[in-house]
């Protein structure tokens, strides 16, 4: 047989190409539930560890069943929120961050006559953790990083101003520089910040220096990855922001409850211990 | 079996330090042991199964399209590592992310295949495959272990330099953090390099 003709050559690559393809298709596809567990565990242990919870899962024997108990212990109720801040039907754990992204991305390009419409579509999944008695609400963003997606997970007090904790991850983040935001020694600085300053939105900023003890609004950057930290602080701020209602409401839930006046029925013994004694 | 196949790779001529093949990757997953390890392992399989599957069927490759059947073979053996690697090492596959894919470039593979398995049987084939990913290997596992070590003072994520030496903790130690940086591997290797060349006599230009 003439191995230099066209016809061996066309009928040889087919071959090759065909049982290539085969053995991938069946490796793939074998593989496939296995992999959408990992990236679902992952996911699970993401949400516990903004809670600073999970933290013995790599010590564990049976690291599955261990995030999946704590989960299903922890995570008391997950909702999907709209833009008004109120609960829309649906199964907050399936929302694809990636996505709503897209949209937000749109929303911070889009002009007054589209934002509306655009803001209407969002899907914006709150994971609700109770760990004793304290309740925790947990937020996710997601935004690009240097190389890839950046994404992470921020709890917050019942105060709905403090942070509880975050977690940060990345798909391709350059090892030991960006990728650094995936390292505890990054996001436990987030711990017992503040979201708003003066009642006004000012998110988290990551700057160098940021992270000294008496500024509550600030961390420290990662040296050798500035535009990770960028991003990052920009995902975070771009996130949070499409929450705001859902903050305004809580928080001015809570201050209807703390003041002494509750619901307008003010009595006269009230007025009188709010007033100065002169 | 002639001994030099799986001899020479690992010293005489490194696929990195004597050939220079495979030097962005060894610059861009030495940053810390772990990563570096799976790395040489996943190269070694990956160029010693191409390097045995390549010559099982070296006699049927038309030569027009031979490296794109190379290709096609890497590509395959790439693929399968970076399935696996998600299935059962999901930190590990996290960790490397591109890189994983990236092995389809190491110029290492299509060296050894176009240099070596075209032209010799199956076994010596897959030996000197294995050989020269090892050779690749122990290279960015040295430049890992000093990378790790001097950049953040850990081997393997463990803490090796004790706490109390930092600065911050009243110490007087702080981590290179220039050696995180690639230009620093390359560096590093420069110097595997030198050392290499004063052994190695005969690599010496007049």
């Amino acid at each position: 047989m003439n191995k230099n003709s066209n016809l061996y050559t066309i009928i040889y690559s087919t071959i090759l190409v065909v049982v290539v393809a085969g053995i991938l298709a069946f490796v793939s596809s074998s593989l496939k539930s296995k992999q959408q567990d990992n990236v679902a565990l992952e996911k699970m242990q993401s949400i516990l560890s903004a809670a600073n919870l999970g933290s013995e899962a790599d010590v564990v024997a049976d690291k599955a069943s261990y995030i999946k108990d704590l989960y299903a212990k922890h995570i008391t109720n997950s909702y999907i929120l709209n833009n008004h801040g109120t609960v829309i039907p649906g199964e907050a754990f399936q929302v694809d961050l990636k996505s709503q992204y897209q949209i937000i991305k749109k929303i911070m390009e889009a002009d007054d006559t589209q934002l509306s419409k655009l803001k209407s579509q969002l899907l914006l999944p709150v994971y609700v953790c109770t760990i004793d008695n304290q309740v925790l609400n947990i937020f996710p963003c997601y935004g690009a990083g240097l190389w890839g997606p950046i994404w992470g997970y921020i709890s917050v007090k019942d105060d709905y101003q403090t942070v509880y904790g975050a977690v940060f991850d990345h798909k391709s983040e350059t090892p030991g520089l960006g990728a650094e935001i995936a390292k505890p020694k990054f996001y436990d600085q987030f711990d017992g910040k503040k979201l708003f300053k003066d009642d006004s939105f000012i998110s988290i900023s990551i700057v160098k220096g940021g992270g000294q003890i008496n500024n509550p609004y600030g961390v420290d950057a990662i040296s050798g990855g500035t535009i990770t930290s960028r991003s990052l602080e920009k995902t975070i701020a771009s996130w949070l922001k499409e929450y705001l209602p859902y903050f305004d409401i809580k928080r001015e839930a809570i201050r209807a409850e703390n003041s002494p006046c509750e619901g307008g029925t003010c009595t006269l013994d009230t007025l009188i211990v709010v007033e100065p004694v002169k | 079996m002639n001994k030099d196949i799986y001899k020479k790779p690992i010293f005489k001529s490194n696929p990195i330090t004597v050939l220079v093949l495979g030097v962005c990757s060894a610059l861009a997953v030495t940053v810390q042991l772990k990563g570096a390890c799976v790395m040489a392992l996943s190269v070694t399989i990956v160029t010693g199964f191409s390097s045995l599957l390549i010559s099982m069927i070296r006699e049927s490759i038309p030569n027009r399209i031979r490296i794109i059947v190379q290709l096609v073979i890497v590509a395959m053996l790439v693929i399968l590592v970076d399935q696996l690697l998600k299935a059962f090492a999901y930190d590990v596959s996290k960790q490397l992310s591109v890189y994983i894919g990236l092995i389809i470039t190491n110029c290492i593979i299509m060296g050894r295949i176009e240099a070596f398995a075209l032209n010799n049987k199956p076994l010596p084939s897959f030996v000197d495959g294995l050989a020269n990913g090892f050779g690749y290997g122990m290279v960015i596992i040295i430049v890992a272990f000093i990378r790790e070590l001097l950049g953040s003072g850990m081997l393997f994520g463990y803490q090796i330099i004790p706490q109390s030496w930092y600065i911050i903790n009243g110490g007087f130690y702080e981590n290179n953090g220039l050696i995180i940086l690639p230009p620093m591997a390359l560096i590093i290797l420069g110097c595997i390099v030198w050392v290499q060349r004063s052994i190695q006599k005969d690599l010496q230009e007049k």
